[in-house]
């Protein structure tokens, strides 16, 4: 499903003294089917983006389209309930909206809201748990008797079981220690791939930007200022630099590496793996030319 | 010799005292910071981490062994003394505010404390332009991302003027340049007044920084050092959930695509200097 931007502003408090411009004119389109990463400083309106991307917010001049819907000022709540069950926002520290006694009637009451059978529901609920990598008996369990990240897992299930066809995540893995981060991340493009899912990812790492996405926009001073691939995007290091942000690690050590040793590598490498590949090659380049 | 500002001695807490099935989620554990350190707290989720920092602030209190802060031992009776000496911020900036406005929510302790107006004026400006945000001081926090309102936060636990600082992941909701920025901050602040910093993290590259790494694992202390001697243990970091600084990765990588490298490097620019020094012949 296509989500289009088209010349969103948004003012928080509007027509009041506290009146507060958030967004500029943002215009931005999300493919069907794309792996979209939203960076940007902090503050640069990242999340009020997010918000529009299911309605939330409604913006205060221009329209959105989030599949044939249109979402403009003034724009009534109550049709909202598709487009609801359609995008699914993971927000950040999901684990504070758990409530239920039961994992299981947990990640089933979005589903049963939405009038899915409760057998389906159930079946549902099973079928997440275990490609989260949970274990089954976790079902039965207060959702707040489990560890902070399979909090976050079983949070995560909550949102997957409405089968949402956008799946936005604002920054998903914060406070996660490196392992649960890798095992997310690494499971959020699995299903990506695996289910066709649109993906949005709001986040403060360059590295997962680059790593996951297919397209990459950039958020600054409330509008967004650049949209492109991520190639593109992390090779242009003086655009990064002008909106405060930095190229993943791996690009900043191969630049490190290309001036220490006074050549170029012949592609620019998104990823540590990548780096290592494009190094190696290129020391052996050097060898065999000798 | 420095002071000692917090000591655990055989220190042992469960959550479910009843249930002897359930792992205390801090067993036997000793350590002491001496006043002017740095020290990071780091372990998987889960490890344990964020109940010591509880059970140094007094939030709980150990089903056994002793903690002692700011040459007291933890009780009822001394516990407001030793936090008020005690600046804490955690993770989510979310639930740590109170004020209508950022220097309101900033002030709030201060006036808590019967600091006098005049002087809660300045110390409110002071700290929150020590991490930046002194052109907000009118705003309102729920209209601040959540960068911003880590950094009120912090300034908040700055403007008492705490000897001993505790981030509980203050940091991680941070971008990576307001997280450089605060560490920044707190360095300088280390340097000027000596303050003590005890900071609980995932980030090893924010590890790296501190005098001595404290390593849990399910609710035990697996290593202590400083960052080079825990970092050395390499893949025993990895098997714990955590992982090893960037360059420290890289190394290992390259050695798997073929590429001859010595040492362990810490950081990037000995791995760069390495290669050139093996490869620049070429």
């Amino acid at each position: 499903m296509d989500i289009l931007l088209q010349d969103v502003g948004y003012s928080y408090a509007k027509d009041t003294p506290f009146e507060k411009r958030a967004l500029h004119h943002v215009n931005l389109h999300i493919p069907s089917g794309s792996y979209t990463a939203i960076i940007g400083h902090t503050g640069s309106g990242k999340s009020t983006v997010l918000q529009h991307l299911n309605a939330l917010l409604k913006p205060t001049e221009g329209t959105v389209m989030i599949g044939e819907r249109k979402i403009e000022e003034g724009t009534k709540a109550k049709n909202l309930r598709d487009i609801r069950r359609q995008v699914g926002i993971v927000f950040q520290f999901p684990e504070q909206q758990l409530f239920d006694e039961t994992v299981l009637k947990d990640i089933m009451f979005g589903p049963l809201n939405y009038g899915v059978p409760e057998e389906e529901a159930s079946r549902r609920a099973r079928e997440l748990v275990q490609q989260l990598g949970l274990p089954e008996d976790v079902l039965e369990k207060s959702p707040f008797d489990l560890s902070g990240g399979q909090m976050r897992r079983v949070a995560i299930a909550g949102v997957l079981a409405m089968e949402p066809d956008v799946l936005v995540l604002d920054e998903p893995t914060a406070g996660l220690d490196p392992r649960g981060r890798r095992e997310i991340m690494d499971l959020f493009y699995r299903l990506h791939v695996e289910k066709g899912l649109t993906t949005v990812l709001v986040t403060h790492s360059m590295e997962d930007a680059a790593r996951y996405a297919d397209q990459i926009a950039i958020m600054h001073g409330g509008k967004c200022v650049v949209t492109g691939d991520p190639v593109t995007i992390f090779s242009n290091e003086e655009q990064l630099h002008d909106y405060r942000l930095e190229p993943p690690r791996s690009v900043r050590l191969q630049r490190q590496f290309e001036e220490k040793m006074g050549i170029k590598l012949d592609a620019i490498s998104l990823t540590e793996e990548a780096l290592a590949k494009n190094i190696a090659q290129a020391l052996q380049k050097g060898r065999d030319a000798e | 010799m420095n002071s000692i500002i917090m000591s655990l001695e055989n220190v042992t807490f469960t959550y479910a005292p009843e249930d002897e099935s359930v792992r205390p989620a801090v067993a036997d554990l000793s350590f002491t910071i001496e006043e002017g350190e740095w020290i990071a707290l780091v372990g998987h989720n889960g490890s344990g981490k964020s109940t010591i920092a509880k059970l140094m602030n007094g939030l709980l209190f150990p089903n056994s062994g002793k903690v002692t802060a700011m040459g007291k031992p933890m009780s009822e009776e001394t516990l407001w003394d030793i936090r008020s000496q005690m600046g804490m911020v955690f993770q989510n900036p979310d639930n740590q505010f109170v004020g209508a406005t950022v220097q309101d929510d900033v002030a709030f302790a201060l006036e808590n404390n019967g600091v006098p107006h005049e002087e809660m004026v300045v110390r409110v400006k002071e700290s929150l332009r020590q991490v930046k945000m002194e052109d907000y001081m009118d705003q309102e926090p729920h209209h601040l991302s959540g960068g911003q309102k880590q950094r009120v936060a912090i300034a908040g636990a700055l403007a008492l003027r705490p000897r001993l600082l505790i981030l509980d992941e203050a940091t991680s909701m941070l971008d990576p340049q307001g997280r450089m920025e605060v560490i920044e901050t707190i360095r300088e602040l280390r340097k000027a007044t000596g303050l003590t910093v005890i900071s609980i993290t995932h980030d090893l590259e924010e590890a790296a920084l501190a005098d001595r790494l404290i390593v849990m694992n399910q609710g035990h202390k697996q290593l202590e050092g400083s960052p080079e001697q825990v970092f050395r243990s390499g893949s025993e970091l990895i098997k714990l959930g955590l992982d090893l600084p960037f360059a420290m990765r890289m190394t290992h990588l390259l050695r798997k695509e073929g590429v001859d490298i010595k040492g362990e490097h810490m950081t990037e620019d000995e791995l760069v200097d390495e290669l050139w020094t093996s490869y620049s012949k070429m």
